[in-house]
């Protein structure tokens, strides 16, 4: 596709037309495939600043059920894009087949260009390839999904009143980080196995949770045999919301129903957060190269490509600690430069270099310029990898140096803080190990298990925090739990257990009376 | 060939505004409260406006497990200056040592800040209306927006075809030609008469001298020739003389309106009554804001005796002593002779009172308003913030039943005081 030797750039207004995106996107997409990037297909959608404000507040989905939380989101977002305090973001991205990308009307062409190379070819080739977006989402039938979800609130809505929708959801809000099986490969969302089975589930759901109380009053005369009766869960389960779908005793079908809606949004979102930085890196990595290539080819004007650089540069900015504008890591920054590293070892790998990454380091050394034999590793570091191990296996010396890391140590009982590791030889290892842990999605949120339920007595539920590092559960912890004690119907009790078994916080919450 | 670009911005936009509903719906109380405030502090005329509403943040919160201070953390930063493995450092206050985790700080944080947002004014009206427990026809009767007529206003320069003044933009264009035209009109005047001239001298000899005017005659003629070319060059008509006839919207004239307050502001008449009270003049007056374009306030207080006061006075003054309401109503007779001739003015008064009066008072008051001021108002609504009954509400009760366009009530709360302008509404319901 790249053959054509001289090119006459492309005009560079800064005001867009249909024409000019149609142009650019044809020459990104051929650039694209020279880099045979592997994608969905794309469709870009220009939409208003106020639409993308709507997009926002629906977690950047094009549709979805309706909740009070959105609409303050909403409220928020607006008042402060209104007041000048913050710019909308240029695009947003969905993770479906074909794949929409926002333009929002305001942009200039040069920011339209970026963000066609950055979405449409950057991101929407990590939603195809990721190994987590392979195995938790299906792309091609999200937005079918949102859209029955959506449907089938209201209708609850209508039927049961919007006050007992909103409660329930309220209450499932408030486990979605626990909705997910973190080591158990889920079943994809379907729409139409969706529908066909929904009916046929809540049958027979309900039988199953009948069931299940059953076995009390047979049970109820053999009072005082504690070692007899059999545990349940047999195992501790990790994923409250689907426990709660399947075992809580109280709950109605459409309850049930909706307790799993709100469950497959939260798994549909869970790749997401595991792959913050190689996700946005990617995407960043891939507009920085395709709009430089486009441009040694002759195809941009200069103006264009200052404007785009001006806003790259923004965007891959990150302030040192202690500056006024930090707020922890930058995951566009890291990302970003992880894979122009990753790039610079294929290539020219340093005896350091060397040392680190033995598999691959110069493995494009000495290739035919145009065959990017780099983009062997770079695409297999995509597809295998969450934030946490890609930081664990990618992370070079250099580019610690460069962002001169250090590790710090807080224990709670050593009135100092201490500094573990910094940016030298000695560092390295300790300073990857320690980031790739922050990464973690299981060091970063409380692990929070179903511990036991009483079958036989007052029919409560007990949840176990494991305490990581001893930490302790924070104060809003007893709220949660009222939600819990709300879709399980009887109380609710959490045990936080430190690493030696002994628990060390206990709450426990009785649901309230309505 | 675009079909993978797709434009969006006609579809919907305000996808938010049913989450916007369930918002302000969960936080209803803090919304009404807000009104609430809103309304006493502000004056009758501008009821009609948006409103920023607090809300704590706490109340907002939705709560996830997550995990609070304390425990073993390690946390990488970027930007080291002068660490070196192995150094100590103080603690920062407030838990700055995570950085790491941006949101949790914001999570963790308890209401720095209030949530605040704008209630539009639709919105606000809403929930006042919802407060006075209006019936729905008179809520649309009295959000309606006023009917509009369009209007010649002059000539603008965009426009529709079909509105193309052609005169107008004629005589512009025309203006335009010679404005633009003149510097070369004039050199080419010039430059002729020269030609002329010199044409003239060649007739007469002199081969020297005809020699150095054919130079010149030429130079002259290319000239000219250039200035001919660029008088041409000047459009005929041009986009910037296009004239259309500009039409604005003007509500429809409809009479003019005076609303006259009349309060009890004695030594009973407390804070609470006099809020109740406003609410009151306050309905009555967005009723007639709906009806008329211009409508004028006139406020009289009146304890022992009357007096014609400003907004602010009226509601924020006390006074103490007795009460005589005759007062009042003589006042506002004269009022009406001097500056109210009801053939220009349709006259409407609000009462309000805690039922007060010096008993002899009374039946004055009734023989007033019979002979004197109900004969000229449209209407009379009296509302009375007690609950005792006294000779002033009995007199009231005989006019009441004796006119149509007299109401009366007692209203302790808001929501009571709709019914007194039952009849007002529902005449204007059945007109429109």
């Amino acid at each position: 596709m790249s053959a054509e030797p001289v090119v006459k750039p492309l005009p560079g207004p800064s005001d867009w037309t249909f024409e000019l995106i149609h142009d650019y996107h044809q020459a990104i997409r051929a650039t694209a495939e020279g880099y045979k990037l592997d994608t969905y297909p794309n469709q870009l959608e220009i939409i208003t600043a106020e639409q993308m404000m709507d997009a926002y507040a629906s977690v950047g989905m094009p549709v979805n059920y309706r909740h009070w939380s959105y609409g303050k989101e909403f409220i928020a977002t607006e008042k402060n894009y209104r007041r000048g305090f913050m710019g909308l973001a240029y695009e947003i991205v969905i993770n479906s087949n074909p794949c929409i990308s926002y333009l929002m009307e305001e942009n200039t062409m040069a920011m339209q260009a970026l963000v066609i190379a950055h979405a449409a070819y950057g991101h929407n080739s990590f939603f195809k390839g990721n190994y987590l977006f392979r195995m938790w989402t299906d792309a091609s039938s999200i937005i079918d999904y949102l859209v029955y979800a959506k449907n089938y609130v209201a209708a609850c809505e209508e039927r049961h009143g919007i006050d007992a929708v909103e409660e329930l959801l309220d209450s499932c809000h408030a486990l979605m980080n626990h909705g997910v099986d973190r080591y158990r490969r889920p079943g994809k969302l379907s729409l139409e196995k969706e529908l066909a089975r929904r009916e046929e589930r809540e049958a027979y759901l309900q039988q199953q949770v009948n069931d299940l109380w059953r076995t009390l009053p047979r049970r109820a005369d053999r009072a005082g045999d504690e070692e007899s009766v059999r545990r349940f869960p047999v195992e501790p389960q990790e994923n409250l919301l689907y426990f709660i779908e399947k075992h809580a005793p109280l709950l109605e079908p459409w309850q049930r129903e909706i307790v799993r809606i709100v469950r497959k949004v939260a798994q549909y979102f869970y790749p997401q957060r595991q792959t913050q930085v190689m996700n946005e890196g990617w995407a960043t990595f891939w507009h920085y190269t395709l709009l430089n290539t486009m441009y040694d080819q002759g195809q941009l004007t200069d103006g264009i490509m200052l404007e785009w650089l001006q806003s790259h540069t923004n965007v891959v900015f990150q302030p040192p600690v202690g500056h006024r504008a930090y707020s922890g890591i930058n995951p566009y920054a890291l990302g970003f430069a992880m894979y122009t590293d990753l790039k610079r070892v294929c290539e020219h790998p340093t005896e350091e270099d060397r040392r680190w990454f033995p598999d691959f380091a110069g493995s494009a050394q000495g290739a035919a310029p145009g065959s990017h034999a780099w983009l062997k590793t770079l695409d297999y570091a995509m597809r295998n990898f969450k934030d946490e191990s890609f930081v664990g296996q990618f992370l070079s010396p250099k580019v610690m140096r460069d962002f001169r890391f250090f590790a710090v140590h807080d224990d709670e009982d050593d009135p100092e803080l201490e500094i573990s590791a910094i940016h030298d030889e000695s560092g390295y290892r300790a300073l990857r190990e320690s980031l790739s842990r922050q990464y973690d999605l299981g060091s970063r949120e409380p692990n929070i298990q179903v511990w036991s339920v009483n079958l036989r007595g007052d029919r409560s539920l007990t949840l176990r925090h494991a305490q990581h590092n001893n930490r302790p559960l924070s104060d809003g912890t007893r709220e949660v739990l009222k939600h819990v004690a709300r879709l399980w119907g009887f109380a609710v009790h959490l045990e936080s257990v430190d690493p030696q078994g002994d628990v060390r916080q206990h709450w426990t919450v009785v649901p309230a009376e309505s | 060939m675009l079909q993978n670009i797709i434009d969006r911005r006609l579809a919907g936009k305000n996808k938010s505004i049913g989450n916007r509903e369930r918002f302000l719906r969960r936080y209803k109380d803090q919304v009404r409260e807000a009104v609430q405030r809103a309304i006493n502090g502000r004056s009758i005329r501008d009821i009609e406006k948006g409103e920023d509403i607090a809300i704590p943040k706490r109340d907002l919160s939705e709560p996830v497990f997550h995990h609070g201070q304390g425990g073993i953390r390690d946390v990488v930063h970027p930007g080291n200056r002068e660490y070196v493995k192995g150094d100590r450092i103080e603690r920062p206050q407030g838990g700055g040592g995570q950085g790491g985790r941006g949101n949790q700080a914001s999570d963790d944080g308890e209401g720095e800040d209030d949530f605040v947002f704008s209630l539009s004014k639709e919105e606000f009206m809403q929930v006042f209306f919802e407060d006075l427990a209006l019936p729905n026809l008179v809520k649309t009767a009295l959000a309606e927006v006023p009917e509009w007529k369009s209007q010649r206003a002059g000539f603008s320069s965009d426009g529709t075809p079909n509105n193309l003044h052609v005169v107008r933009s004629m005589r512009g264009a025309l203006g335009r030609r010679i404005a633009l035209g003149a510097s070369a009109r004039r050199e080419i005047k010039e430059l002729e008469a020269r030609l002329a001239e010199l044409r003239e001298q060649a007739g007469a000899g002199d081969a020297a001298l005809t020699r150095d005017h054919a130079q010149e005659i030429e130079a002259i003629e290319a000239r000219l020739a250039h200035l001919y070319g660029r008088m041409r060059g000047i459009p005929y008509l041009d986009p910037i003389d296009l004239r259309y006839r500009s039409r604005i919207k003007v509500p429809v004239p409809t009479t003019k309106a005076v609303m006259f307050c009349l309060m009890d502001v004695s030594g009973s008449m407390d804070e609470q009554r006099k809020e109740l009270s406003k609410r009151f003049f306050i309905l009555l007056y967005l009723f007639l804001t709906r009806h008329y374009d211009k409508i004028e306030l006139v406020f009289i207080r009146h304890h022992t005796q009357a007096q014609e006061v400003t907004e602010d006075e009226f509601f924020h003054a006390t006074e103490t002593g007795g009460t005589v309401v005759s007062s009042a109503l003589v006042l506002l007779d004269e009022i009406i002779q001097a500056r109210y001739p009801t053939s220009e003015w349709n006259l409407y008064v609000a009462q309000a009172s805690d039922g007060d009066n010096w008993h002899h008072d009374s039946s004055r008051c009734t023989e007033i308003l019979e002979n004197k001021v109900l004969p000229l108002v449209r209407y009379y609504a009296y509302v009375q913030v007690a609950q005792t009954e006294q000779n002033l509400w009995d007199e009231y009760l005989g006019l009441a039943e004796r006119h149509k366009h007299f109401a009366m009530r007692k209203v302790l709360d808001p929501s009571q005081i709709y019914p007194v302008f039952r009849e007002l509404f529902k005449k204007e319901g059945v007109d429109a």
